[in-house]
């Protein structure tokens, strides 16, 4: 899931630097990869590794409904910067770019630094089972 | 509708706000004090006014940024409950503003009561400040280098405190106790124990968030705060007496700590993924870089014992640490976290239905840079007015209106977010 984290990153750059150029060809080329990936990334968890989480902690109001809804937030934006980009709206399309980046970084480090490890603690049992399911997911995006 | 916040206790945005608001104001009162004192206050690090003007920037500039900053960052980045933040922010930041006040005016007159007086007040309010984020950085479940940089930095801010009151009631009372070694020890915990560490150990969470870098090295985020304590700890032990050669090797070891993360984060900094640059990317590569001039001259003073020996020598290192280092990196922190916790509340006030202003719109790239400018020309005639006396005025007058400016920009920020704010509650 790390470097499923890092690997969004790299596209979410790329699309960036193409819209603060005015390249839109380049920009949507990058933006619909980042998209992309975006969803599986996050579906992943919300169908895999959420359902484990709260089964195994019996917990489904907390980090997990939280995380969710930040991944609605994330949605929102990146439909945001399709419009500015389908409106070549370089101002529009900086500004919610600034606030992905940073929604989505934060996500990332409570994940890595406070989620991933409870569902690690409270997953060690099934490890083994999960760990497949992730992987193949991941790699189909 | 509204998510249940159970990890992730974001305190109500006037907590951290109050502070951020009230930091420039005491950076205007510095450059004023420069403007009104003049070019002797800058010729030794013992003029009343150094003195009154170091702790506007420390006591006032730095800990209130510093302290609002802790008590949103830790519940939401280092997953620690802080123990109800409106109250804590409602007894700290009152208390922290009254006792820098009276610092200030202690050391500008002299008058034992005032020195008492602030230093009863901030025992009280760091004590309980220290307290409540003390145990929530030591108890979180989080891991990783951020979080033993947080609890180092909460030690260094208690140690600050204890010996700066020592030192205050040993200049009201007159006391024959070692004041200067104490005052070397108490400032370099203050500035290496509390301000750089706290500074590294935010740095390893946002340099990467904000630009995209790679992670810092494990060994050397760990080792930075490690090292830093373990230095401070030697340097302590100067109270014993030991020769001003093993005293240099201490001081050159903890600069050399802090050179090595001035390096390695602009190292990150040039290898970034992203390509956009903004404000705060400049902010930060300026503090950096500053850090390393700092370093740059102490081997310089150290070898040249004509420039080492100056009374001066010691105020341009100051004016490097506070203005060049930590003033500039609070000033690009904030230029971050304003726009982007105004976005995070109005989002969760407005639901999924309303959407906020962008991060942009609450405080356009342009005013932040212009900004930066104004920034760089004050510290550049801060920097030169510690050699060039007349300069000193002008100098003051600079910093006073960056500051203002700075303040004016948050204050438009929080007027966007206000706005907003009421037209959806006009709405709903
Ligand atoms: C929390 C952060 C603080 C930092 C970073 C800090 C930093 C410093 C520095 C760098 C100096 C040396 C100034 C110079 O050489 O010109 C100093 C001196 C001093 N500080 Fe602080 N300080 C802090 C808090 C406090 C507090 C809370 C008090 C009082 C309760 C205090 C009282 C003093 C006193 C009395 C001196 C020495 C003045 C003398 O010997 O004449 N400081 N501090």
């Amino acid at each position: 899931m790390h470097h499923h984290h890092k690997h969004c990153d790299e596209l979410f750059a790329d699309a960036e630097a193409a819209a603060a150029e005015k390249d839109w060809a380049h920009a949507k080329m990058s933006l619909g990869a980042f998209h992309g990936d975006l969803e599986t990334h996050f579906r992943t968890e919300e169908e895999v590794l959420f359902p484990a989480f709260e089964a195994a902690t019996g917990m489904t109001g907390g980090p997990t409904q939280m995380m969710r809804y930040e991944h609605a937030q994330m949605r929102e934006l990146v439909a945001r910067m399709e419009e500015a980009m389908r409106e070549q709206d370089g101002e529009a399309f900086a500004g919610d770019a600034e606030t992905l980046l940073i929604l989505m970084q934060q996500h990332n480090m409570k994940e890595e630094n406070i989620l991933y490890p409870m569902i690690d603690r409270s997953l060690a049992g099934q490890a083994g089972s999960l760990g497949p399911v992730l992987r193949e997911r991941l790699a189909s995006a | 509708m509204h998510p249940n916040l159970s990890f992730e206790q974001a305190p109500p945005i006037s907590v951290p706000f109050r502070f951020f608001l009230t930091a420039p104001l005491f950076g205007i009162a510095a450059g004023l004090l420069l403007l009104w004192q003049g070019g002797e206050m800058l010729s030794s690090r013992w003029m009343p006014a150094a003195l009154a003007a170091t702790h506007l920037l420390v006591v006032g500039f730095m800990l209130q940024a510093m302290c609002g900053a802790l008590l949103q960052f830790v519940p939401v980045a280092a997953g620690g409950n802080i123990w109800r933040p409106r109250l804590v922010a409602g007894i700290v930041h009152p208390l922290l503003l009254v006792a820098a006040g009276l610092l200030v005016a202690a050391f500008l007159s002299y008058r034992p009561a005032l020195f008492l007086g602030a230093a009863h007040l901030f025992v009280a309010a760091l004590g309980v400040f220290c307290i409540v984020v003390g145990a929530a950085v030591w108890r979180t479940p989080a891991q990783g280098p951020t979080i033993v940089a947080l609890r180092i930095a909460m030690i260094g801010l208690l140690v600050t405190v204890a010996l700066g009151a020592t030192l205050a009631t040993g200049l009201a009372s007159g006391a024959q106790w070692p004041l200067l070694a104490l005052t070397d020890i108490h400032a370099g915990w203050g500035l290496g124990g509390w301000g750089l560490v706290l500074l590294a150990g935010v740095s390893y969470f946002v340099v990467p968030m904000f630009q995209l870098t790679p992670a810092y090295p494990a060994w050397l985020a760990r080792g930075v705060p490690l090292l830093l304590m373990l230095v401070l700890i030697l340097w302590t032990l100067q109270l014993l007496g030991f020769p001003a050669e093993i005293r240099m090797a201490i001081l050159f070891a903890g600069l050399a700590v802090a050179g090595a993360f001035a390096v390695q984060t602009l190292r990150l900094q040039f290898r970034r993924r992203r390509k956009v640059k903004d404000a705060t990317l400049l902010f930060f590569r300026t503090a950096m870089v500053c850090l390393l001039v700092i370093v740059a001259s102490a081997l310089l003073f150290a070898a040249v014992p004509q420039f080492g020996q100056d009374a001066r020598a010691p105020v341009w290192l100051g004016v490097l640490a506070l203005v060049g280092v930590f003033v500039t990196a609070i000033n690009g922190m904030l230029y971050k976290i304003v726009p982007f916790l105004n976005w995070l509340h109005l989002q969760r006030l407005g639901g999924m239905t309303v959407l906020p202003p962008t991060m942009n719109q609450m405080l356009a790239e342009r005013r932040m840079r212009q900004q930066l400018y104004a920034h760089l020309a004050a510290l550049v005639l801060l920097l030169a007015a510690v050699w060039f006396p007349l300069l000193a005025r002008p100098a003051g007058l600079a910093f006073a209106l960056d500051c203002l400016w700075l303040a004016a920009n948050l204050v438009t920020a929080v007027r966007v977010y206000r706005d907003f704010r009421d037209r959806i509650r006009a709405a709903a």
